[in-house]
């Protein structure tokens, strides 16, 4: 059985709801059981901002993660804050451009992945939320870079078409780093 | 259909349409928001009618104005708003018509906070607002099922001629998942008791809820009561979970039932024999299922978003032969599963 718990955090604007539902319609175009939930509330007007998705092979019960296997942080107070959830051997995917720190546990796998400088060099700065998952999913396989395409495909609306290929570029400068 | 992904809030929305909706007024508040701005999008392209009413109040009585003329129509709100609608959603009661008020509920009392809650139940069925009467109440626990329940909700307040409640928490209104939506439903005619012209054909129809004649307001109750009687026979709705060889039994709705079966799993996992029977019509109360687990198992759990609203209909239910234990969170805080996992695992002592 195959079930990702996935937390996806930051401050408000970096586009990490808009990252989860990549993954949450790549795993619905991949015919997987999935649930998006999303922290709502004052904390999301430019306070941290975070949401929980799962992506499994059975029928999900609490669509609440506590123990992501996969932790992907663009600020410092997101990795202070999850760090210690994460599950042993969890996978940790940091934004090295924001968060100086390193991770402190041992029992868990850390990417440090300088995404806001890649996605600024590149002339997308607002796309760094994209060249982290891009490595997220590279290292995870929690959806297929055919589903992830796919999934890109369903959230950017066809009057924002022309931003396909942009997102598309900044998915695969992230899977490219690994 | 084609599976969407939606936020619960938009199922809601969607599904209300499809079941004919096309009279919505409401007032913004979180954690509800999503509905009201769907229907702001939708309605006016499919010749409905989305209002932003100057409060609560205004738009539970348009609701009562649009529900006299037998068309579908809807409100929704969250925790204080709907206190807000308690006086209107009693007049529609009181003059038998049907409605649909959505309630997702926050953290309270009083303006509380903004984070998930089920601590409405009381309000929700004992009958909100003043007077002898009640509202059916709806449970969901999936994105599907506040679509499905939204649909069905519009079917019973229709043919009970009575106001219905879908009581969600804030997790079901903002979570997304997969959703089939129903087939859209025909806009039917008005019915007979609908006030909308007589074209001078017949004699006029009244909608109203002042009975001075305490006399003729006593039939009318009897009347109600008999129709809530006829609605606990028949429209008792639940869902039970891996309770075939139970020993225990958990009893949750909406969100804790989501973080009930995780608890349950892992309990399984470490060979307790516990089980879960999840209401989805929370009034009519499904008294029965939980009536025959009280000759079966050994004590029950309730696990609710309140200090245990819902538990005292688990003692009436199962008439106190067995001991309910409770697993309490309120103030918008969720339990993990281990949490209630400690409350199986102390039950079981």
């Amino acid at each position: 059985m195959r079930e990702n718990q996935i937390v996806i955090a930051g401050f408000g604007g970096q586009g990490l709801l808009f990252s989860g539902k990549v993954l949450a319609y790549a795993g619905m175009v991949e015919g997987r059981y999935l649930s998006w939930l999303p922290s709502y509330g004052p904390e999301m007007r430019g306070g941290t901002a975070n949401c929980n998705v799962i992506l499994s092979d059975r029928e999900i019960g609490s669509p609440i993660v506590n123990h992501p296997d996969i932790l992907m942080v663009m600020n410092g107070p997101s990795l202070d804050k999850f760090e210690k959830d994460v599950v042993p051997g969890g996978k940790i995917f940091i934004d090295s451009s924001l968060i100086t720190r390193k991770v402190e546990r041992t029992d868990v796998e850390a990417y440090y992945i300088p995404a806001s400088s890649m996605a600024r060099e590149m002339g997308a700065p607002s796309l760094a939320n994209m060249v982290l998952l891009g490595a997220l999913v590279k290292a995870t396989d929690c959806v297929t870079e055919e589903g992830l395409d796919a999934g890109l495909q369903k959230v950017i609306p066809a009057r924002k078409a022309d931003m396909l290929d942009i997102n598309r570029k900044m998915l695969k400068a992230g899977m490219d780093v690994l | 259909m084609e599976k969407v992904l939606m936020k619960g809030n938009e199922a809601i929305a969607e599904a209300a349409i499809l079941a004919g909706c096309r009279h919505y007024f409401g007032y913004p508040i979180t954690p509800q928001t999503e509905v009201a701005a769907y229907m702001a999008k939708r309605m006016p392209k499919i010749d409905g009618v989305f209002l932003q009413a100057e409060s609560e109040i205004a738009a539970i009585n348009m609701v009562y104005g649009v529900a006299a003329t037998g068309k579908r129509c809807m409100t929704s709100s969250s925790s204080p708003g709907i206190a807000l609608k308690c006086e209107g959603i009693s007049y529609l009661a009181g003059a038998d018509l049907p409605a649909l008020i959505v309630n997702v509920q926050r953290g309270g009392p009083g303006l509380g906070g903004i984070q998930p809650s089920q601590s409405d139940y009381f309000l929700a069925t004992r009958g909100p607002g003043h007077g002898d009467f009640h509202v059916i109440v709806l449970a969901p626990a999936a994105v599907q099922e506040m679509a499905d329940l939204t649909y069905k909700g519009f079917d019973l307040a229709e043919k009970y001629r009575m106001p219905v409640m879908l009581l969600a928490d804030g997790t079901m209104g903002q979570m997304m998942e997969p959703v089939s939506l129903p087939e859209p439903q025909e806009i039917k005619e008005a019915p007979e008791w609908a006030t909308v012209g007589t074209k001078c054909q017949r004699k006029h129809n009244i909608a109203n809820s002042l009975y001075l004649s305490p006399a003729e307001l006593e039939q009318l109750n009897f009347q109600r009561f008999e129709r809530y009687a006829e609605i606990e026979k028949n429209e008792c709705l639940w869902e039970e979970y891996l309770m075939d060889d139970a020993e225990y039994c958990v009893v949750s709705c909406g969100i804790t039932a989501r973080v009930a079966k995780n608890a349950i799993a892992e309990a399984r996992a470490k060979g307790i024999k516990v089980g879960l029977i999840r209401p989805i019509t929370l009034w009519p109360f499904p008294k029965a299922p939980l009536a025959a687990a009280a000759d079966k198992v050994k004590s029950f759990l309730t696990v609710e978003l309140s200090m245990g609203q819902m538990r005292e209909d688990v003692l009436l239910a199962t008439e106190c032969k067995k001991p309910v234990f409770a697993c309490n969170r309120v103030g918008g805080m969720i339990p993990a599963p281990e949490e209630v996992l400690a409350a199986i695992e102390k039950m079981t002592k």
